[in-house]
């Protein structure tokens, strides 16, 4: 027993003469910790991961629809567009003033679960995720002339393709395909770095590709004559028109910020063709208002788990202090004050408490070890900090106080029987 | 009251004047008009349960205060001083035997004889200046009371006389003036009370402790230098 803190040595070993329902107590507490922690945790994790996806890209576009929607199939892949946009809109803006550079996107389509994205070379010159990161090759390089492929990185390491093989592209969204093209395939010319990003989870390919693919899957997409063999990365076609005929979106980036807003609003406000401008951050701002609802339900389950598992503690500590009496009086005997009875059962609480909650902390830390690569392949989504950090700090603060809020409530009758009983046993 | 010349030298380790304490005013629950204690004296109050025995030791240990008189142990009128110097003075001067359960169960052996030298500095110095620490004191009290070895033991596994033992160790570990037992022998067989209270009462003398035990049974009295029954002490001893 510790000599210089007798109370702390006695309440130790006062939990430890109680171990199963000291520890069950605890485990309580830690089950609990841990879903709150795990909760925010992917909260946080989410968010960072989505704000770094688009961090870099000062406007998207698509056809006419919410900001929101938008931005979840355009650059999250979640869910579907439901009309496009023109080619020529597309191109009106990238030449507007002030554009510094502009990414095509047209999607739709996956190779073996994974998206395919139409896009352009500019897609791997220009596009920033994690504030101005640029995208790496980790082997190979961008489309050049021709049907190609660049791989995300998860994309190429779960599929074990490398750089030149050749994949066969299909149309739909299934994760095979029922029409599957010996005509069409691409050879792999790049494989991304991992950038943490859904970046990682696509197949990319020149928009052509894509349009050749399509027309020739589907005869009646209404190509126009001549343009079936259109298979070229050359953005003119054979038949003079000079792209495809629609897109998905596009994303731009500006020379300046300043200039945002400004060609935000004529992009909302083109005559030629209903479109929708959003300032990423902004439609971030709005989905995770709309997600954070259910974030805080699922929060507040959490916070209320906490409660009741700090409420079983405390019927633990009630339920043994009739048959402590005795303890008490012992205690009394020897000199102790009916105040540190007071504090040998607080610090009893605190301690349950405190080792709950970092039971929890290495619980959420072993378990984030562990899951980190499975959720980054699952779902993009990479969980940057496995190791406990300040917000983990102050979960274990805040519920050993609550802890010891509740813990006030045993200490306080004990502290009231060690008065009225005094050095008498009472059995 | 007959004092022996030899207490009459020295001045009472613990003296009651006029004590009035009771639970209504006009009806006392105790009246002790005048006790003293010399130092060294083995006292043992007698009287049925029910008697106010329990109380009495209560307010000799500063748990619960005189409605009306003083009680003076060594130096200090402890029905005078503070809740907390009261409890500071019971850690430091008093050495308390109950009649059973006695022992922390979550501790060892030695932990809970070592207890007092957790809650007073004065019993640790005490104890370490006397057998150079505070574990060789209590080995040294366990072994003269006839428990040596397993000292780390868990409690739980002594006899209910093994346990009385390990608690008389606890009173006197760091010598203190006084110690106080309330019935420690009720609840062992015969040949074991003697026994245990000859241990108890070397140990006292060994230590310079006085002595001052409460209980309902006659045939101990012998190993007492005074025995006073609880009816005597109010109204005049």
């Amino acid at each position: 027993m510790n000599r210089r803190f007798p109370i702390a040595g006695l309440a130790l070993a006062s939990i430890a003469s109680r171990r199963t329902s000291a520890l069950l107590t605890g485990c309580a507490v830690a089950l609990s910790v841990l879903l709150v922690l795990g909760v925010q945790e992917m909260r946080q994790s989410a968010r960072d991961s989505f704000a770094s996806t688009i961090s870099g890209t000062d406007l998207l576009v698509g056809p006419r629809t919410s900001g929101v929607n938008l931005l979840l199939y355009a650059v999250f892949r979640i869910g579907q567009p439901t009309n496009n946009l023109s080619w020529q809109s597309y191109q009106h803006f990238a030449a507007a003033p002030g554009v510094a550079w502009s990414i095509p996107l047209s999607l739709g389509d996956s190779y073996r679960g994974y998206s395919v994205v139409g896009t352009t070379d500019a897609y791997f010159r220009s596009f920033r995720y994690g504030g101005q990161r640029r995208l790496e090759f980790a082997a190979g390089q961008g489309f050049g002339d021709g049907p190609a492929a660049v791989l995300g990185a998860a994309a190429a390491e779960t599929l074990g393709h490398r750089v030149g093989e050749e994949i066969i592209l299909s149309h739909g969204l299934g994760g095979t395909s029922f029409l599957e093209h010996d005509s069409h395939p691409v050879r792999i010319t790049g494989v991304l770095a991992p950038t943490g990003t859904v970046a990682d989870r696509a197949v990319y390919v020149p928009l052509a590709t894509l349009e050749a693919v399509h027309e020739s899957a589907v005869p009646s997409f209404a190509a126009p004559p001549g343009d079936a063999a259109a298979s070229s990365g050359d953005l003119s076609g054979p038949n003079g028109r000079s792209g495809p005929a629609e897109i998905t979106a596009f994303l731009l980036g500006l020379e300046s910020r300043i200039e945002v807003l400004r060609l935000q609003r004529r992009i909302n406000e083109y005559a030629a063709e209903p479109l929708t401008a959003v300032i990423p951050a902004v439609a971030l701002v709005e989905l995770w208002s709309v997600v954070g609802v259910a974030e805080n339900a699922l929060l507040a389950v959490g916070v209320l788990a906490v409660l009741t598992g700090l409420v079983g503690m405390l019927v633990a500590i009630l339920g043994t202090l009739n048959e402590r009496r005795r303890e008490m009086a012992i205690l009394r005997s020897v000199g102790a004050r009916p105040a540190q009875i007071f504090l040998l059962l607080m610090t009893e609480a605190g301690l349950l408490a405190a080792a709950g909650a970092m039971l929890g902390v290495l619980l959420k830390t072993l378990l984030l070890a562990a899951l980190r690569s499975p959720i980054q392949t699952r779902t993009g989504i990479l969980v940057e900090n496995v190791l406990p950090g300040a917000a983990d700090a102050i979960v274990v603060i805040v519920v050993t106080i609550a802890g010891l809020a509740l813990g006030a409530l045993p200490a306080w009758q004990a502290y009231r029987n060690s008065l009225a009983d005094g050095m008498t046993i009472r059995l | 009251m007959a004092d022996l010349p030899a207490e009459m030298r020295t001045p009472p380790v613990l003296a009651i004047r006029d004590l009035e304490y009771g639970w209504t005013a006009g009806r006392s629950l105790l009246d002790i008009p005048r006790l003293d204690v010399a130092a060294g004296g083995k006292l043992l109050i007698r009287g049925p349960s029910g008697s106010g025995k329990s109380t009495l030791l209560n307010l000799l240990a500063g748990i619960l205060t005189p409605r009306a008189g003083a009680i003076r142990l060594l130096d200090s009128e402890i029905s005078a001083l503070s809740a907390t110097a009261r409890d500071r003075f019971r850690g430091e001067h008093l050495g308390v035997i109950f009649q059973l359960f006695n022992l922390l169960p979550y501790l060892s052996i030695l932990d809970n004889v070592l207890l007092p030298c957790r809650f007073s500095r004065r019993r640790a110095e005490r104890a370490r200046a006397t057998d150079g620490s505070e574990d060789a004191a209590a080995a040294r009290l366990l072994a003269e009371l006839g428990l040596p070895g397993a000292m780390d033991g868990p409690v739980s596994r002594l006899s209910i006389g093994q346990q009385q033992r390990v608690a008389a160790a606890r009173a006197l570990i760091g010598a203190p003036e006084i110690v106080i037992a309330d019935e420690p022998t009720s609840a062992l067989d015969e040949d074991s009370r003697a026994a245990f209270l000859q241990l108890l009462s070397t140990e006292c003398e060994r230590a310079g402790a006085t002595l001052v035990m409460v209980s309902h049974e006659r045939s101990l009295e012998s190993l007492f230098d005074r025995v006073v029954p609880m009816s005597a002490l109010s109204g005049g001893n």
